[in-house]
């Protein structure tokens, strides 16, 4: 039964497929929330399988055997793996605990150098103006949570389409989006399979906001042109770096853009929740193996302490 | 002329949109010029009272333009700094993790997607 560990390693690698429709079909508000507590489901599974993978491995060790005062050796379906999947599982752990500690300490940067800069103006409302040749907006969370948009990005848009832009930076802070983005970057650390996730996380969350900024401006061809004018300006800013490879598939931004412009979500989202119920029932079989295969090591391990018979 | 969705708007809503006409323009603008320019119409006096407002927090510079006053927008003295800040910000792609951007990169794909997508939009 301790061989249930291993699932919650290969259960993420079917998350990205089903991540990926999930956001495609469902509409935004609910795939943000599936997506985000099925990737954190994933990522605390594969986290708590391969530390348990770490656990067996040293109690095959006798030192560490003494310690964790087993007087018989304790019993698992990968004996003769043990110590090597063990050491494998720490190699993975460490490599995923770097990257994340890297990410976290360049994401806390990024959000103090932005607070300080919004920090230095007065706030015109929300509105944190950034004098810049380079068109960006961004959401900036926090309390209050701000608008920030650099002067080249405001010359680049209309009043109208404008509106559209803060009424998108808007709702990310209204709906608190960065906990969702920063738990999808997260669970991308824990599990290579989950990067695709987080992915779709990022995903649902624009589109949430775009549907937000349709709402607010009461006029969808209108938001979906903001969107692609402001796209355009900045990708034109950037042409003198090099061109990044070409992808198989469009890119997010069109996507949101043909979203948008193909009008309200239909009813056919009466269908597709079979799609986020299966990344449901995934994250949930990771939970479920996770804590059997728990719950039976713990029994392994006593009884090779001898507190328990077989 | 007022419509009912704009009195409900918040006034720091307004503050933005009336900040970011400014920028916009490149020239000073007298109130009746923001109001033009804003979409939701809102009322003059309403415009005037925020171009006021802004100006008393030092965002928003003015000048006598016959009987009124043109406003331009404020740059911050130390502008220098916050262009450095901002590169600094430019240099962590991995930013836009937690800052939500407006717009991804683009691949040329998706530039040559989104032009067509306008294209047909505009016919």
């Amino acid at each position: 039964m301790t061989a249930l560990l291993l699932l919650p390693l290969l259960l993420p690698l079917v998350a990205p497929a089903l991540a990926r429709r999930t956001a495609r079909r469902l509409a935004p508000a609910p795939a943000l929330w599936v997506l985000t507590l099925a990737a954190l489901a994933l990522a605390g599974g594969s986290l708590t399988a391969l530390g348990a993978l770490v656990l067996t491995g040293l109690l095959k060790v006798p030192a560490f055997a003494s310690l964790g005062e087993l007087v018989h050796p304790l019993r698992t379906p990968w004996d003769a793996v043990a110590v090597p999947s063990a050491a494998a599982a720490a190699g993975l752990l460490a490599v995923g605990g770097w990257t994340l500690t890297r990410s976290a300490v360049r994401q806390a940067r990024g959000l103090r150098a932005a607070h300080t800069e919004a920090a230095r103006r007065p706030a015109a409302g929300d509105l944190c103006i950034v004098d810049s040749p380079r068109p960006d907006a961004y959401a900036l969370p926090g309390r209050p949570g701000r608008v920030v948009i650099t002067t080249a990005m405001i010359r680049s848009l209309d009043a109208a389409e404008r509106e559209v832009l803060f009424a998108h930076e808007r709702a990310h802070n209204t709906y608190r989006h960065h906990y969702f983005l920063a738990a999808a970057e997260l669970a991308a650390h824990c599990h290579p399979a989950l990067r695709p996730v987080r992915d779709a996380i990022r995903y649902a969350a624009e589109r949430m906001a775009d549907e937000a900024a349709a709402a607010t401006v009461g006029d969808r061809r209108l938001t979906a042109r903001a969107i692609a004018r402001a796209a355009l300006a900045s990708s034109a800013h950037r042409s003198g770096r090099p061109a990044v490879v070409p992808a198989a598939t469009a890119g997010p931004v069109p996507r949101r853009v043909a979203a948008l412009l193909t009008g309200p979500p239909p009813r056919r989202h009466r269908v597709t929740p079979w799609i986020a119920l299966l990344l449901a029932a995934c994250a949930t079989a990771s939970v479920g193996a996770t804590a059997t295969g728990m719950a039976d090591l713990h029994h392994e391990v006593e009884v090779a302490q001898g507190e328990i018979a077989r | 002329m007022t419509n009912a969705k704009d009195e409900r708007r918040p006034a720091g809503e307004l503050e933005a949109g009336v900040l970011a006409v400014l920028w916009a323009a490149g020239t000073p603008l007298t109130p009746a010029e923001v109001q033009a320019a804003l979409p939701h119409d809102p009322a003059r006096t309403t415009v005037t009272t925020t171009l006021a407002r802004l100006h008393d927090k030092g965002i928003a510079g003015r000048r006598r333009q016959g009987r009124g006053y043109a406003y331009f927008p404020v740059q911050d003295a130390p502008g220098l700094t916050a262009l450095r800040m901002h590169s600094e910000l430019e240099r962590d792609a991995d930013r836009e993790t937690v800052l939500a951007r407006f717009v991804a990169h683009l691949s040329p794909d998706d530039e040559r997607l989104l032009r067509d997508l306008l294209d047909a939009e505009e016919q």
